[in-house]
């Protein structure tokens, strides 16, 4: 009983920063932009949140800091591919190398790359003593919470029922029928792009702001690459995406758990981290031609 | 056009910014700007930067051949990338290819008792061998389902370096010392070095050979000229009578071979053993590297050697004048982000105006800009359902 809690308790921690990460990616695709600079945009909110915590003392700010890269890096992804028109995925991969290798700069720049500093870190919330031996699984973070009670129904509700979130999904599937709306294609991709950019900053800086308290190099570890993969295991829905991110949260955290149990040493656990990888991979192969990419996926829009 | 005026770029093509030359020039003077502020943020006087970053490493017999050790991987990676690119095929995962190399050839390079004239050349082909079999699959599920190959290719990275740390933490650990490394390679496996007293080593003779080989297939043999119809345009391939299937599978696998030598460089050359950080992102490199050559084969050199320069300048620039060498990754993703902007600017104007007369010459040096700057607005429909590319 108090494994399975523990283990419940650590998938929805474990689950964060994909849920923001995959719900940005999400609004980005959707909106007819692959944006492979998230695992850079995540490492950069990671570092920049842990920074500015770091020099003002002040979590909050560290939080806003993150949004503020989050929202650059989306920016400048739709700079280069909606008003540029420039290739998708060499302009994510090249902001991923810039990203990524502008925070270990600025890491060496501010702390020298020697000793590890650290902050107090966001605390976990207490739950009330009446859940008795469930009470771990209510001691979250706040911005645990706020993904799964805020950002997700949010995301949800502003994609699938808010005219902002109809925009989008017109300027992703038909462009050309949505200029032809009176929808301005250019202007809803940058603040997908942009929303998308904070959200994933925010997923990268939940491991130095509350999960660690510290920046370590190759902190995000591929998990940028993780949300790409459950956007598409989800098939672009909010709910369906959260829902897989959950699964690798609960398969992470297994196997963290099993690990550590006698006789189990020796079972290669890089195996089943592969999993998500490869069963998405497997996935796309069973539904082949059936997979409903949002109808403009990695085409610039240009009226002719 | 007559041979001579093919051969040497006219005076008018370097200076105008829209030539490929004199866009790549471009490319690389506004990234020193932009980088200009990271390096003023360290401290450091810019052109002293830039001149330490690339002019140093040139004015020592040590550093230059630091500069070939660097370029080796690179080379191979960006024509492995510069290739498929070329072919229409979008290989994001030739960073897993050269992990999957490295493990093939970390495994022949264990086995004791061979001659080194023959396990050295053994692990070069299982080197290609590796990478191949890692692009086999993505490449199956774009030509049998129309499945499109950026995602799976950029999935299988992350599964390639769990399975190089899945046999370093569990079979492959070193007995000796305990750390997660693989046991030393044999002596007959090591690629022999080229110079004394240098880091330079066989891999880089095959490095050279892979791209002259490359070079003169895309440009010279029917093969070549297959690779390029599909690259520009599917549908008018078929039309013309290619097997566009084959020649996307040939073009993906042999990119695969050439990303998986370089892994194969990189364990029996330089660490003769296979460690989680045999490759610092050089598959990721090859994209800046086949973008920066703009896809032909001597920009790839070219590029490949400029970046070989500037990591071995970035890493003497950090001692020399405090700035992290960091910074190398920084000027690297601008590079790759400034060329990629341009190439999509000079697209749009190639087909905003095109005048009849530069017809020919816009048809030859756009290839890169329809390539890596998507399809050129006009094209645009006709590829939509080729190959069922979502």
């Amino acid at each position: 009983m108090t494994f399975l809690v523990d283990l419940l308790a650590a998938t929805l921690r474990n689950a964060t920063p994909l849920v923001y990460g995959a719900v940005g990616e999400t609004y980005a695709e959707r909106s007819g932009v692959l944006n492979l600079g998230i695992e850079g945009t995540m490492y950069a909110g990671a570092f920049s949140g842990f920074a500015v915590a770091y020099t003002t003392g002040s979590l909050l700010l560290g939080l806003v800091a993150a949004i503020v890269v989050g929202l650059l890096a989306g920016g400048l992804m739709a700079v280069l591919t909606v008003t540029l028109g420039a290739n998708q995925h060499v302009s994510g991969i090249g902001l991923t190398i810039l990203l990524i290798g502008l925070a270990e700069f600025s890491n060496r720049l501010m702390f020298g790359g020697t000793e590890l500093q650290r902050i107090d870190p966001f605390p976990q919330l207490d739950a009330p003593a009446v859940l008795g031996p469930l009470a771990p699984l209510f001691s979250q973070y706040a911005l645990t919470w706020l993904a799964f009670l805020v950002v997700v129904p949010g995301a949800w509700w502003l994609l699938n029922r808010s005219s902002f979130g109809l925009d989008v999904r017109a300027v992703g599937e038909n462009p050309e029928a949505a200029d032809a709306a009176g929808i301005r294609v250019a202007r809803t991709r940058y603040l997908a792009l942009m929303f998308g950019g904070a959200l994933m900053a925010i997923g990268g800086s939940f491991f130095t702001l509350a999960l660690l308290g510290s920046f370590t190099l190759d902190i995000i570890a591929g998990r940028g690459w993780v949300a790409i993969a459950l956007v598409i295991f989800g098939r672009w829905r909010i709910m369906r995406v959260v829902g897989g991110a959950l699964l690798f949260a609960a398969v992470y955290s297994l196997q963290l758990r099993l690990r550590i149990l006698p006789g189990w040493g020796d079972v290669p656990f890089e195996l089943l981290l592969a999993l998500p990888y490869l069963v998405v991979i497997v996935a796309l192969a069973i539904s082949g031609r059936n997979v409903e990419y949002p109808g403009a996926y990695l085409k610039p829009y240009r009226r002719s | 056009m007559t041979a001579a005026r093919a051969r040497l770029p006219r005076l008018s093509s370097i200076v105008s910014p829209w030539s490929t030359h004199g866009l790549v020039v471009l490319a690389i003077v506004l990234t020193f700007v932009l980088t200009a502020g990271p390096i003023l943020l360290a401290g450091a006087n810019p052109f002293e930067a830039y001149a330490e970053f690339l002019v140093v490493p040139l004015t020592s017999r040590f550093s230059v051949l630091e500069v070939v050790v660097a370029s080796t991987p690179i080379l191979l990676t960006g024509t492995a990338v510069a290739l498929a690119f070329r072919g229409g095929y979008w290989n994001i995962g030739a960073e897993g290819q050269l992990l999957v190399g490295a493990i093939v050839a970390a495994a022949i390079g264990q086995v004791g008792g061979l001659p080194q004239i023959v396990q050295v050349p053994l692990i070069i082909a299982g080197g290609a061998l590796g990478g191949a079999a890692w692009a086999l699959g993505p490449a199956l599920l774009r030509v049998r389902f129309g499945i499109d190959e950026v995602v799976t290719t950029l999935l299988l990275n992350p599964v390639a370096l769990l399975l190089v740390n899945a046999l370093l933490h569990g079979p492959w650990r070193d007995p000796v010392s305990g750390f997660p490394e693989s046991p030393r390679i044999v002596e007959t496996a090591e690629f022999p070095q080229l110079l004394d007293r240098s880091r330079v080593h066989v891999g880089f003779a095959v490095a050279v050979l892979v791209i002259l080989a490359v070079g003169y297939v895309v440009a010279r043999t029917p093969a070549g000229l297959r690779l390029r119809a599909v690259g520009l345009s599917p549908n008018g391939a078929r039309f013309a009578g290619i097997d566009v299937a084959r020649t996307l599978l040939t073009t993906a696998l042999v990119s695969g071979a050439i990303a998986g030598i370089a892994g194969a460089g990189e364990v029996a050359g330089i660490q003769y053993r296979l460690t989680s950080g045999i490759s610092p992102g050089y598959g990721y490199t090859g994209i800046v590297v086949a973008t920066l050559g703009t896809l032909s084969m001597p920009g790839v050199a070219l590029a490949a050697l400029f970046l070989g320069d500037l990591t071995v300048g970035a890493s003497s620039a950090g001692r020399a004048l405090g700035i992290p060498s960091q910074l190398g990754a920084v000027v690297q993703g601008t590079l790759l982000l400034v060329t990629i902007g341009l190439l999509a600017v000079r697209r749009d104007r190639a087909s905003g105006s095109v005048r009849p007369e530069a017809a020919g010459e816009v048809a030859e040096s756009v290839a890169a800009d329809v390539v890596i700057g998507e399809t050129a607005t006009g094209a645009e429909d006709e590829d939509e359902d080729d190959e069922g590319r979502p």
